[in-house]
C-alpha cells in the first residue's frame, strides 16, 4: 500500500471524487444531466459540485434524455470531454437512439474518421422498492453493442479509479452505478486514482468453484462465498469490472482452475450477459469443467414493487450457494 | 339539458369539490406519516397543493372516459373514482391493492375507472392517451382520453411527437399539463426556452388556455369547456393548470432548489384554503359543514388504512405472473 495513508469514504463519494479530480486536471471535461447541479444529482453524487465548478461545467439539463446525451455525444466530437449522467438506466431508454445508433456507430460508419470519446454514467438495479420503470438491469443490452465500452465499478477503489481511464479512452464509455452501492462505506487510499478498465479481477481466491459477478452483484458473490468457506467449500470470485469487453482471459484462467462456474447477473436469464459468459466459458474451457456452468439470474419478471416480492426476484446469496451445491453435486 | 360546459354551482356541487379536494389532501398527509412509519418504501410524490387540477378535471370526464396521469397521481386516481381502500393497500403493496401491490405509489392502475396509471417515465403516458383515443375514434365511440403531465414533460420528445399526433389526426385527447413550475429541482426557466406552455400547444393547432390551477372552479369550468368542444368533433385540447407543489419533490428530497419563502406565499393561495373561504365569504358554508366533512374524510382515510393493514402479501410463488396474460381477450 502506498503511504498516503487511508480515508474513511463512500461509494458516492468516490464517484464524487473522481467527477471533481476529472474536472480538476481537463477543463475540456463537464458533467451534464437531469439535477445534476441546483438539486445536486438525484442519488447525491454530484452534490456541492455546481458551487465548486459553476454552471457552465455542471450543467444542470431539462428531461430530454435523447438531446442531452446526443448532445453529449456531439460535444465529444467537437472536441469536448463530456460526462453525461442519466438517472437511471431505464431513462437511458429514451436515447438508446443516440447511444446506439450514433455513438457506437460513427467511428465505423465514417470509416475511422470520427470517435467519440463521451463518458455517459447511470444507476442501475434493484433492492429500493422503486418498481417496474426505476429498477432493471440493462447493463447486458448495452454489452451486446459493439462500439461501446461497459463498465460496471463494484468496490470504492473502481468507484474512485474508472471514470478516469474512461475519459482518457477514444471511444464512448458507459459506466453503471448499482443503487444499492452508493451508501458502501469503506477505506480507501488518499491518493486513490486511475484504475485500468480491461482487466476483471478475482477479489477472493479459491479452489472448488468460481462465482463470477459485478456490480451490485460481487457483494453478494463475496457473501455466499464466506457461508460456502463455513462448510468448508472454498468458492473463487472473479469480479468483471468491464462488461465490455469482457477478460476472457481471466474468466478462463479462473475456471480452468476450479472446474466448476456459477455466474451471478442481475440481468434477466434469457439472451442475458449471463448467457454469454457460460458460452464463453464453453468456449475457451469446455475440457476443464466438471460440471456445467450454473447462472443466477433476476426473475424473468418486471421488478415489483413489494419487498418480499422484490428480493424474491433478486439473485440472492442462499441461490447462490445452492447453485454451487449444485454444480458440485453436494 | 342542462349546458355541460358550465360548472354546475349548487351548492351540493361546491361542497362536493371541497369535499373531493380534502380527501386528496388527507390521503397524501396520511402517506406521508406512513412512509416515516415505513410503511410505505420506493418513491412517494404527493400532490399537495396540487389538489384542484386533477378535482377540477375530473368533472368533466364521463363514466366512459380515460385518465392517464404520471407518478405523482393518487389524487387523479381519488377524483375519477378509484376507492381509497385499495388506493392505500397499493401504497402498502398488498394483494388488495388496485395493482395488486405489484406498483406501489406510482403505479396506480384501475380498469373499472378506466385509469390508465401511474406512469413513472417523464413523458410516457402521453402516447398512451394518444393510443387509448385512437382507439376510440376507430370504434366511433363518445369517450375522450384526459391526459395528465408535468411541465418537465414539455422537454420530452413524446411530448411534441403526441402532440402533433393528436393534431394531425384530430384525436379526442385533453391534455392537461400541470404546470408547478419545477420539475424535481429544476425550474421552469432552467427548462424551457419557452415558458408559456400553452403557447407551445397552439403551435401544433391545438387550442389551449392557460388557467389558475389553484382554483377549481376555474379548472372545472375550462375542461367543461374543453371537453365540450372534443366531444363535438373538434380535435383535441390542451390546460395548462398554473399550480404549485407545496411539499418536496419526492421523500428523497432536499429542497435545496427553492426558497422557504416562495413555498409560503403559494401556500397563501393553497386551493383549499382560498376556497373555503370564498365559500365561507359568499354564506355557502360554515364551519359546522366543515367540520362535518372532515370527520367523514378522516373516517374515510382511517378505515382505508384498516383494510391495507389487513390486507395480504401475495405469495411469493406467484412472483412471475402477470407477465404474458393468462386469458386471450
Ligand atoms: C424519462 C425520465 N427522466 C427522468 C425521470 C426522473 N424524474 C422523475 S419526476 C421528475 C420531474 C418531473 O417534473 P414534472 O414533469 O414537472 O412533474 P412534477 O413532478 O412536477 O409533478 C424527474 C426528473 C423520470 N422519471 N423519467
Ligand atoms: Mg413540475
Amino acid at each position: 500500500m502506498s503511504a498516503a495513508g487511508m480515508v474513511q469514504t463512500t461509494y458516492r463519494e468516490a464517484v464524487r471524487a473522481a467527477i471533481r479530480a476529472a474536472l480538476k486536471a481537463d477543463e475540456r471535461v463537464f458533467l451534464m444531466g437531469e439535477d445534476v447541479g441546483r438539486y445536486g444529482g438525484c442519488y447525491a453524487v454530484s452534490k456541492g459540485l455546481l458551487a465548486e465548478f459553476g454552471p457552465e461545467r455542471i450543467r444542470d439539463t431539462p428531461l430530454s434524455e435523447a438531446a442531452f446525451v446526443g448532445a453529449g455525444i456531439g460535444a465529444a466530437l467537437g472536441g469536448m470531454r463530456p460526462i453525461v449522467e442519466i438517472m437511471t438506466v431505464n431513462f437511458s431508454l429514451l436515447a438508446l437512439d443516440q447511444i446506439v445508433n450514433t455513438a457506437a456507430t460513427l467511428l465505423h460508419m465514417s470509416g475511422g474518421q470520427f470517435n467519440v470519446p463521451v463518458v455517459i454514467r447511470m444507476a442501475t438495479g434493484a433492492g429500493r422498492q422503486l418498481a417496474a420503470q426505476h429498477s432493471h438491469s440493462l447493463e447486458g443490452w448495452y454489452a451486446h453493442v459493439p462500439g461501446l465500452k461497459v463498465l460496471a465499478p463494484a468496490t470504492l477503489a473502481d468507484a474512485r479509479g474508472m471514470l478516469a481511464t474512461a475519459l482518457e479512452d477514444p471511444n464512448p464509455v458507459i459506466i453503471f452505478e448499482h443503487v444499492m452501492l452508493y451508501n458502501m462505506a469503506g477505506e480507501l487510499t488518499a491518493d486513490a486514482g486511475a484504475v485500468p478498465i480491461d482487466k476483471a479481477a478475482v477479489r477472493r481466491l479459491g479452489r472448488d468453484v468460481t462465482l463470477i459477478g459485478y456490480g451490485g452483484t460481487l457483494g453478494k458473490a463475496l457473501e455466499a462465498a464466506t457461508a460456502l468457506a463455513a462448510d468448508g467449500i472454498e468458492a473463487e470470485v472473479v469480479d468483471l469490472r468491464t462488461l465490455r469487453p469482457l477478460d476472457t482471459a481471466t474468466i478462463v484462467a479462473s475456471v480452468a482452475r476450479t472446474r466448476r462456474a456459477v455466474v451471478v447477473d442481475e440481468g434477466w436469464r434469457t439472451g442475458g450477459l449471463s448467457a454469454e459468459i457460460s458460452a464463453l466459458i464453453m468456449e475457451h474451457a469446455f475440457w476443464e469443467l466438471d460440471a456445467p456452468v450454473g447462472r443466477v439470474c433476476t426473475a424473468e419478471v418486471p421488478i415489483p414493487y413489494p419487498r418480499h416480492l422484490e428480493q424474491a426476484a433478486l439473485p440472492q446469496p442462499a441461490a447462490i450457494v445452492a447453485a454451487v451445491r449444485a454444480t458440485l453435486g453436494r | 339539458m342542462p349546458d355541460s360546459t358550465k360548472p354546475r354551482l349548487t351548492h351540493a356541487h361546491l361542497i362536493e369539490l371541497l369535499r373531493q379536494m380534502l380527501r386528496i389532501r388527507r390521503f397524501e398527509e396520511k402517506c406521508v406519516e406512513l412512509y416515516s412509519a415505513e410503511k410505505i418504501r420506493g418513491f412517494l410524490h404527493v400532490y399537495i397543493g396540487e389538489e384542484a387540477v386533477a378535482v377540477g378535471v375530473m368533472q368533466s370526464l364521463a363514466p366512459g372516459d380515460a385518465a392517464v396521469a404520471t407518478y405523482r397521481e393518487h389524487g387523479h386516481a381519488l377524483a375519477r373514482g378509484v376507492a381509497m381502500g385499495p388506493l392505500m393497500a397499493e401504497m402498502y403493496g398488498k394483494k388488495e391493492g388496485c395493482s395488486r401491490g405489484r406498483g406501489g405509489s406510482m403505479h396506480v392502475f384501475d380498469a373499472a375507472t378506466r385509469f390508465y396509471g401511474g406512469n413513472a417515465i417523464v413523458g410516457g403516458g402521453l402516447p398512451l392517451a394518444i393510443g387509448l383515443a385512437l382507439a376510440d375514434k376507430m370504434r366511433g365511440r363518445e369517450n375522450i382520453t384526459a391526459c395528465f403531465f408535468g411541465e418537465g414533460a414539455v422537454a420530452e420528445g413524446e411530448f411534441h411527437e403526441s402532440l402533433n399526433l393528436a393534431a394531425l389526426w384530430q384525436l379526442p385527447v385533453l391534455f392537461i399539463c400541470e404546470n408547478n413550475l419545477y420539475a424535481m429541482g429544476t425550474a421552469l426557466a432552467l427548462s424551457e426556452s419557452e415558458t408559456d406552455i400553452h403557447a407551445k400547444a397552439q403551435s401544433y393547432r391545438i387550442p389551449s388556455e392557460a388557467v389558475d390551477g389553484m382554483d377549481v372552479i376555474a379548472v372545472e369550468a375550462a375542461a367543461r369547456r374543453a371537453v365540450a368542444a372534443i366531444r363535438a368533433g373538434g380535435g383535441p385540447r390542451f390546460l395548462e393548470c398554473r399550480t404549485y407543489r407545496f411539499r418536496a419533490h419526492s421523500m428523497f428530497d432536499a429542497e435545496l432548489y427553492r426558497d422557504k419563502a416562495e413555498v409560503e406565499v403559494w401556500k397563501k393561495r393553497g386551493p383549499i384554503l382560498r376556497f373555503t373561504e370564498w365559500l365561507k365569504s359568499n354564506g355557502m358554508l360554515h364551519d359546522t359543514e366543515v367540520t362535518g366533512i372532515e370527520a367523514e374524510v378522516s373516517a374515510e382515510v382511517d378505515s382505508a388504512v384498516v383494510f391495507a393493514e389487513a390486507g395480504n402479501w401475495e405469495p411469493v410463488e406467484d412472483l412471475t405472473r402477470y407477465v404474458l396474460a393468462e386469458k386471450r381477450a
